[in-house]
């Protein structure tokens, strides 16, 4: 019961946050929502048992990714608070891909029945970091390894790529 | 109702990715595609956990969805370097005047 209405809470907001951000004006403002939609989907996060996860969730993206983002419109912003109109057919064009894409996933996921948790399954225990970190070092080793070369390889292309230009 | 299954995470989600989509087809201001494609990566992630917690069990959806935050983190700062280099060159970031390469 409890477990519902904390859901159903995230939900919501995590929903809200994503159709404000569609519906406002001003990317600032889309910015500050985003922050409630990553927010709110930690909150999911810890409900689903990934507390690691949730943590992370709230570090990279809503300390890191979304400051970013705040840093990339101020350095592009024209005037203060520019905005650009949408044209209604582009809205419209938009609001139909949207919606059958909806369409499409709701009749694969109501499609067939979804069996509920059984709450034996060794999945339904929040798994301690520490599970986490042995995992990553050994059975996940290669993606791991990957993953930090390729972000090795990101700061070396975005410091290229922002650097100022000598004519 | 009150029993919450695979089905609800899966609902939002694709509440979530289809507003990311459509975030990315209205906005012309090239951070606000960014900011949609944050949202389908969320979307995709809520999916990877959930499916992990009630489908299939150990680790396998945590770590992918771990995985799939660092590369979000690389994307977004590649793409705000691509931004910056699109406003020196061109002075807007609207994306609709990035049409240089049109015949």
């Amino acid at each position: 019961m409890l477990e519902a209405v904390v859901f159903y809470l995230f939900a919501a907001v995590t929903v809200g946050s994503a159709v404000a951000i569609l519906l406002s004006k001003n990317i600032v403002r889309s910015a500050v929502w985003l922050l409630g939609t990553l927010g709110a989907v930690a909150g999911l996060y810890l409900l689903l048992a990934a507390n690691y996860l949730a943590a992370i969730q709230l570090i990279i993206y809503a300390g890191g990714i979304l400051v970013l983002i705040v840093f990339g419109v101020m350095l592009t912003a024209q005037r203060p608070l520019v905005r650009f109109e949408t044209r209604p057919n582009e809205v419209a064009l938009a609001a139909a891909v949207g919606l059958v894409l909806f369409a499409g996933l709701l009749a694969a996921i109501f499609g067939q029945p979804w069996p509920t948790l059984p709450e034996a399954t060794p999945s339904a225990q929040v798994a301690p970091v520490r599970t986490i970190g042995t995992e990553l070092l050994t059975t996940y080793l290669v993606p791991f390894e990957l993953v930090s070369v390729l972000l090795l390889a990101v700061m070396i292309g975005a410091a290229y790529l922002a650097r100022p230009q000598r004519r | 109702m009150f029993e919450i299954g695979l089905g609800h995470y899966l609902f939002v989600s694709a509440l979530v990715f289809c507003t990311g989509i459509a975030v990315m087809a209205t906005k012309r201001n090239a951070v606000g595609i960014l900011i949609g494609a944050e949202l389908v990566l969320n979307a995709a992630n809520l999916n990877f956990v959930a499916c992990g917690r009630y489908r299939v069990g150990g680790l396998d959806g945590q770590v992918a969805a771990a995985f799939v935050i660092v590369l979000a983190a690389a994307e977004a700062a590649i793409a705000l370097a691509i931004f910056l280099n699109f406003y020196n060159a061109l002075a807007t970031i609207d994306v609709d005047r990035g049409d240089t390469l049109r015949g």
